[in-house]
């Protein structure tokens, strides 16, 4: 049986924590919404980047098409592109990232290919690290911007494609995590390189004008693709980041409520039973006399 | 006046998004102005203004640096790398664009990204120069 002190320690260590607790939700709460106006906001840009592109893309197939579409001919190196968060206490956010990109690394290996990983975020890094220390070829640590921006996704996209055009890997995919919404987010894997070309997008039947060439258009378009989807994926992520991030924080301080709800009761039975007890002690020591 | 759907989204939002009259565009190979009916056509941009005419007396501009734009039958899009309203540009903008770009031409990999970035550099500077241009006017 603890003793009372004991009890009013153990009550006043989780209201400290549920003060904590309480305080990171209402941060991500604040910052959730920025993140999510943003991932949104950068959405209409990608879809219609998508469709521009599945409409050039029809017209050039087959052997003239620039490598990030048709590919280098070869699937032999896989590179992974994982983004994940820089902090932790966000739920299963980091985890499930890192499991989605670990199961796609471990099948790919199964398949005899090989792989390269380049983490973006401390999180991802320190996960995946234990397991492929040998696979991981380089870590983005994007831990000083506060906000994450185009310049950002620019430079890993820039990096990426350096490595490409240096053919370093055959197929490139990105892991982030969709933001469904608070309570879902959803990881997920999309191929890059090869740019995937959605299917059923509507291909209008009109003749383009191209000013330059067609191909030349291409060749500016499909690295700023790139770079768009880069965006797209760590907009989404500081988006889902926010929301793991506050549903964990907010049943974390639901759980230290309870918490301290059953501490309280059993302090105030025990102290009840300790007067009840004192008082008998007197009255029975009274009625002896 | 015959309207057609015109929007100027970039990488972090929509900026425009309507019915418009004509839309001047600073594309890659010269100034062009699209009106309603305008042939398909897919163009890059340069660093420019870009003038919407809402109605036949109220325009708005826009400075605009990189992109494409897609005229399709029935609507406009510009997608531009940067834009803003053309009131919230000042020369420090402009300077810091031009300094970002003359860092990256020298952390440049290959010749071919150094020849496209320089050409962007003369097209900031030369757009600097108009500006300022109108700024005194």
């Amino acid at each position: 049986m603890p003793s009372l002190k004991d009890l009013r320690n153990r009550i006043a260590s989780v209201k400290a924590t549920q003060k904590i607790t309480k305080a990171m939700q209402m941060v991500a709460a604040a910052k959730l919404r920025r993140a999510q106006m943003a991932a949104e906001a950068a959405r209409p840009y990608a879809e219609r980047m998508e469709t521009v592109l599945a409409n050039l893309a029809g017209g050039v197939t087959g052997s003239t098409a620039p490598r990030l579409i048709a590919g280098t001919g070869a699937d032999k190196v896989h590179l992974l592109l994982v983004l994940t968060a820089e902090r932790g206490l966000c739920g299963a956010f980091n985890s499930s990232i890192a499991r989605l990109a670990r199961d796609k690394a471990l099948a790919l290996k199964a398949e005899g290919k090989t792989v390269k990983i380049i983490c973006v975020g401390k999180k991802g890094y320190d996960i995946l690290r234990r397991q492929f220390a040998a696979e991981i070829i380089e870590f983005i640590d994007l831990r000083e911007f506060k906000q994450v921006g185009f310049a950002n996704a620019e430079m890993i996209a820039q990096n990426v494609l350096a490595r490409f055009n240096a053919g370093e890997f055959d197929v490139a995919t990105l892991f982030f995590s969709r933001f469904r919404s608070v309570i879902a987010q959803i990881p997920t894997a999309q191929r890059i390189i090869p740019a995937e070309i959605p299917a059923g997008t509507q291909q209008t039947d009109a003749v383009y004008d191209y000013e330059p060439e067609e191909g030349e258009i291409l060749e500016t378009l499909l690295p700023r693709n790139l770079t768009v989807q880069v965006l797209r994926g760590l907009l989404e992520n500081a988006a889902s980041e926010q929301g793991a991030r506050m549903s964990a924080m907010d049943s974390a301080t639901r759980n230290a409520g309870e918490m301290i709800k059953k501490q309280t009761q059993l302090y105030n039975r025990s102290r009840q039973a300790m007067i009840t007890k004192e008082l008998i002690e007197i009255i029975s020591g009274a009625e002896a006399l | 006046m015959a309207t057609f759907k015109f929007e100027l989204v970039s990488p972090e939002r929509i900026l425009f998004s309507g019915e418009i009259v004509s839309v001047i565009i600073p594309s890659a190979e010269g100034e062009m102005t699209v009106l309603a009916g305008h042939a398909p056509l897919v163009a890059t941009l340069k660093t420019g203004i870009l003038l919407v005419q809402t109605s036949e007396s109220n325009g708005k501009e826009f400075f605009v640096n990189g992109g494409l734009v897609e005229v399709n039958q029935t609507s406009t899009t510009v997608l531009a790398e940067q834009a803003r309203f053309l009131e919230d540009v000042d020369a420090s903008v402009l300077e810091a664009e031009i300094l970002t770009v003359e860092t990256r031409i020298e952390g440049a990999h290959t010749e071919e990204d150094k020849k496209r970035l320089r050409e962007t550099l003369v097209q900031l500077r030369e757009f600097k120069h108009v500006f300022e241009g109108r700024k005194a006017a």
